[in-house]
């Protein structure tokens, strides 16, 4: 049998398969560039000067321990475009991720990043088995999300045809998928369970499906999950990793061995450090990825903490990648959660819960999956004030938590009213979540 | 005149409701009449104990919400038409009844029915004409 799921393709091979030495050198260069494209965000300016880094002082790749780490709260303090490295003049494009506090964090793109971007999709898209007489369908929605977009661009690369199905409405996905003769599905892997269910239930077979290859993530998911997804569905389903605060999809990508997403060093350094000593790990230790972009414009990033925490492996790859890889992503060094898609914080169902009632009483988050997608409780222990003997006004109470809920996260929470102290007490650091959702790798 | 009724927060699950009545027991506090209003996963349960502060302060030490609201308690003839009649009344005075329950006590030919006004006081006032009869603390735990 072939080392090979699908037949090995590589769309850039000068730059996915460059000599290591070669691409150090390269990734020294664009530091020193990135620096001083960077020294034009205020916030970045004031951390060099304190460190005393110049893009002079950056001569080799080692050199990045010394720059500052970002992280997603230094963003959301520069809101809306405190981060951006070029006038308004340059922008392309804007995107943004859900914020935590309501607020979205912005990305800006150049129209060099919007290429850069493209081809960096059009990489994993072809290692996982596109070719440009493919039809598409991108079913991640199209608008200030990454994803849609982002895997467009890419499928426009490569030359294939995008069918722009966007975000929504099941059957009439189906009905695309079946009719228009897809080729290449582009969904979170959760829905390509709900188009597998759905597919089955409308009694369609999967002979009149020309679908046979996946590209999956905007979410984490699990071997196991893509062995039903390719059972149930007859296809190749391949992982990538990205994030808006980075570029969107496109950081990495799994090739025909399916060893690990393949991290396109040429464009982004990836390191994996401990996430309490922020010391680096050893290759194949876990630990949080912190990503540095090297070729970015608008959105320069130094040593952003994505709090993601996966392994690292420098091994080579039987594809001829020359290329780092990444694990499947474990879990997060921090409490966020990523329900249906949607980045959540249990701050922001603290400040809903602050919003209802000046003091926020003891909650608990349970994460369910009961079919394919996501099911989100708060659990809220009563309190004297906020009791009453009406029924009315307790529903009032109850629908009033999970407005505000909505409004800050975009998400729907059933809301549940319990008994005061029922819920686990924590003498450290609380513990507000508790994931049932069974979606370790 | 008005009732001092106990609302506690219940859940609704298996033990919640034993473990009020527990609390009860074991202070020797005596229930006159109880009504739990629920919901698929809460309850309100209502209760009309004669040492209510007591009851609360037993029932708050053992974890429990405690609510105090007045209630007034009116008795209602025991034949057809008899909560008609009742009704047609607090219909007149414009009086609305958040919720109420019934129960029966003493003499045979009458029931006591526990009603919720948004103002209790008020709703005294408007029904004091009236051939209603409020039955008092003292009778309602004799």
């Amino acid at each position: 049998m072939s080392q090979f799921v699908i037949p090995n393709r590589i769309f850039d091979p000068a730059a996915e398969c460059m000599p290591c030495a070669d691409r150090a050198g390269l990734q020294a260069t664009h530091l020193r560039r990135t620096v001083e494209q960077a020294q034009k965000i205020p916030f970045y300016r004031r951390k060099f000067a304190e460190k005393n880094i110049s893009p002079d002082s950056i001569r080799t790749v080692a050199d990045l321990q010394r720059l500052p780490l970002t992280t997603k709260q230094d963003l959301r303090e520069y809101y809306p475009f405190g981060f951006f490295a070029v006038p308004q003049a340059q922008l392309a494009r804007i995107h943004a991720s859900s914020g935590t506090t309501g607020k979205p964090t912005f990305v800006g793109y150049t129209q060099n990043d919007l290429k850069l971007w493209a081809n960096l999709c059009a990489r994993f898209l072809v290692a996982g088995g596109l070719t440009s007489d493919q039809l598409v369908q991108v079913s991640f929605g199209y608008g200030l999300f990454t994803g849609g977009f982002g895997l467009h661009g890419g499928i426009e690369r490569v030359g294939a045809a995008v069918l722009p199905a966007s975000s929504g409405n099941t059957q009439r996905q189906i009905l695309l998928l079946r009719d228009a003769g897809i080729n290449t599905l582009i969904c979170t892997p959760s829905y390509a369970l709900n188009l597998a269910e759905t597919i089955q239930a409308m009694g369609i077979r999967r002979g009149e499906l020309a679908l046979r290859f996946a590209h999956f993530g905007g979410e984490p998911w699990t071997e196991e999950m893509r062995r039903t997804i390719e059972e149930e569905l007859g296809i190749h389903a391949f992982n990538n990793y990205g994030l808006s605060e980075i570029i969107g999809p496109g950081v990495a990508g799994e090739c025909a061995a399916r060893t690990g997403m393949h991290i396109q060093e040429d464009h982004f350094l990836v390191e994996c450090l401990n996430p309490e000593t922020l010391e680096p790990v050893a290759d194949g230790e876990e630990g949080e990825l912190v990503i540095t972009s090297l070729t970015k414009e608008a959105c320069p990033i130094i040593r952003y903490r994505t709090r993601d925490l996966a392994r690292l492996y420098r091994d080579s790859c039987p594809c001829g990648r020359t290329t780092m890889r990444m694990s499947w992503v474990k879990g997060r060094s921090d409490d966020m959660m990523i329900i249906r898609g949607v980045n959540v914080f249990p701050t922001q169902i603290e400040e809903a819960l602050l919003k209802v009632d000046g003091t926020a009483p003891h909650f608990m988050i349970e994460l369910t999956r009961p079919g394919n997608l996501d099911e989100a409780v708060v659990k809220v222990e009563m309190r004297q004030q906020e009791f009453s003997d009406k029924m009315e006004e307790m529903h009032r109470l109850r629908d009033r938590i999970g407005r505000e809920i909505t409004a800050i996260t975009g998400l729907h929470f059933n809301v549940e009213l319990v008994a005061p102290n029922t819920l686990e007490r924590f003498t450290g650091k609380a513990k507000r979540v508790n994931d049932l959702r069974n979606l370790k790798p | 005149m008005p009732i001092k009724q106990l609302s506690l927060f219940v859940e609704n699950r298996p033990g919640s409701l034993s473990a009020v009545c527990k609390v009860l027991k074991e202070h020797n506090f005596n229930i006159r009449t109880l009504s739990l209003a629920d919901t698929q996963q809460f309850g309100i349960l209502r209760l009309l104990i004669k040492e209510y502060e007591g009851a609360k302060q037993a029932l708050e030490s053992a974890g429990f919400i405690v609510k105090v609201t007045d209630v007034l308690a009116l008795t209602v003839p025991d034949y057809p038409g008899g909560l008609a009649d009742i009704l047609a009344i607090l219909d007149k005075h414009n009086l609305s009844v958040e919720y109420m329950y019934a129960f029966t006590f003493g003499r045979e030919d009458r029931a006591v029915i526990v009603f919720r006004f948004e103002d209790p006081e008020h709703a005294i006032a408007e029904l004091r004409d009236e051939p209603i009869e409020m039955v008092r603390s003292e009778e309602l735990f004799s």
